[in-house]
């Protein structure tokens, strides 16, 4: 029993049919109560009034952006090593939820920076660079769209990622170099323990960020078995001769 | 290695005219520029590195659809892939043929254009390094690009979306020395960084670019 049994399509849609329902049910009741806590059950900061309570949001999408993009960078290893079909298929459906989570943060950034900062955009390191992550994540769907053969598509995406993690990398703090930067500081520095972040604040925060964790999975999960079907299907339609 | 070199400038600079064009649409960008922000030559001079970084690059970019596209449709990059040279090897030739035909001229036409910009005159060393020491950055990271979408029809405006990311370190340190160099700052932190993506990608990029070749081929 290892855990490249999985990478058996079959196997791999067995499992994970009996995983999805359970994921679906965590992620969504702790996305919903995390949210719910966040909005109207905590006080508002004595500065921020109540835009704070858009880190809720926030702060787990952007978390959840940069580990899609490492996680498909994982897939696209293991791909390009292992040659498991379900790896490159896992990593072509990550790639769209990672864009969605991505423009959250954006997005919500923005609406929170209107008020505190004045102004909806800066050229700050971190926006800068999640806005350079975004155009990665563009670049990377779209190469999987053009091409046609699937095999080559997941080979050329795969090495585009790695390539694509090591610039990724590299203008983050190519970044941080050119401009100084408006936003702060993580609140919950993960290697110290500390944070700066009041307990009513953190338990709903942590909550949601497992629920958009788990949002995530489960949605790779299902987009997986879709993408799986779908080149079953492909593959059915050529042997009737009909592609 | 040598004959391939050769073969590949003269074709740039024979054929279909591929050798001027980036040229030509480096000037026209920076001719194009006073009329859309104005004549003020404080402002000019101001942004001169920037918008000379940007229309060398952009004049690269352009540039790159032709580098791998002509040879793969007749061939020849089969040919070479067979060939007892490793087609890293190739690769490298092809983007020091590209920085030849492209990017050199862009380096030696650029300080003329700084004349347009109004660019201080302590920029124009600076600017000059810092174009020479980016721009074959700027051919081998290309040379990936093109190697990814050379399969693909029509493949231009999708090989601007790949590349233009990854362009963005060699810009933001390149545009940042001459920028520190126009204004008479000390530039040679950025220009160190420059000088460590370009020997970096220089090194690493053409493995990178045969992989994704080698792939196209199949």
């Amino acid at each position: 029993m290892s855990l490249w049994e999985y990478a058996n399509p079959v196997k791999f849609l067995r499992l994970s049919e009996r995983v999805l329902p359970m994921l679906w049910v965590l992620a969504i009741s702790s996305t919903v109560v995390g949210l719910l806590w966040g909005f109207f059950f905590t006080p508002d900061d004595i500065r921020q009034g109540s835009t704070v309570k858009i880190i809720y949001i926030h702060v787990p999408a952007a978390l959840m952006a940069i580990n899609a993009w490492f996680m498909m960078l994982v897939a696209s290893l293991i791909w390009l090593i292992r040659r498991h079909h379900v790896s490159a298929l896992a990593a072509k459906a990550a790639a769209p939820v990672g864009v969605v989570m991505t423009l959250i943060a954006l997005i919500t950034g923005a609406i929170w920076g209107q008020p505190m900062w004045g102004t909806w955009w800066v050229w700050d390191p971190r926006l800068t660079s999640f806005l350079i992550l975004f155009l990665f994540y563009l670049g990377y769907i779209a190469l999987w769209e053009a091409i046609e053969d699937s095999d080559t598509a997941a080979d050329l995406t795969a090495v585009l990622c790695m390539v694509g993690s090591v610039f990724a990398v590299l203008s983050r703090y190519a970044v941080n170099f050119w401009n100084q930067g408006l936003h702060q500081g993580t609140s919950i520095p993960v290697a110290t323990g500390e944070r700066s972040v009041a307990d009513v604040f953190f338990v709903p925060l942590l909550i949601s960020m497992v629920g958009l964790g788990l949002l995530f999975f489960a949605l790779t999960l299902y987009r997986t078995g879709t993408e799986i079907r779908m080149r079953r299907t492909k593959a059915l339609l050529a042997r009737e001769g009909r592609n | 290695m040598k004959a391939l070199l050769i073969r590949d400038i003269r074709l740039a600079v024979r054929a279909g005219g591929g050798f001027g064009l980036g040229l030509a649409f480096f000037l026209i960008v920076i001719v194009m520029v006073p009329f859309a922000v104005g004549a003020d030559t404080g402002l000019l001079s101001k942004i001169a590195p920037g918008v000379l970084w940007i229309g060398a690059l952009l004049a690269c970019l352009l540039s790159l659809d032709r580098l791998l596209a002509l040879d793969f449709e007749d061939g020849t990059l089969d040919l070479l892939a067979t060939a007892p040279l490793p087609l890293e090897a190739a690769l490298s030739v092809k983007a020091l043929a590209h920085w030849i035909t492209t990017g050199l001229p862009l380096v030696i036409a650029a300080p003329v254009l700084g004349v347009l910009m109004n660019l201080p005159t302590q920029g124009y060393v600076w600017l000059v390094l810092s174009l020479l020491l980016g721009t074959p950055a700027l051919s081998v990271i290309g040379t990936f690009g093109a190697a990814l979408t050379v399969g693909i029809k029509r493949g231009g405006l999708l090989l601007s979306l790949l590349v233009l990311p990854l362009y963005l370190p060699t810009l933001i340190f390149g545009a940042e020395a001459a920028q520190r160099g126009a204004a008479g700052a000390d530039a040679s932190t950025p220009m160190l960084l420059l000088a460590g993506i370009s020997a970096a990608t220089i090194a690493l990029m053409p493995f990178a670019s045969a992989a994704v070749l080698k792939v196209n081929l199949r």
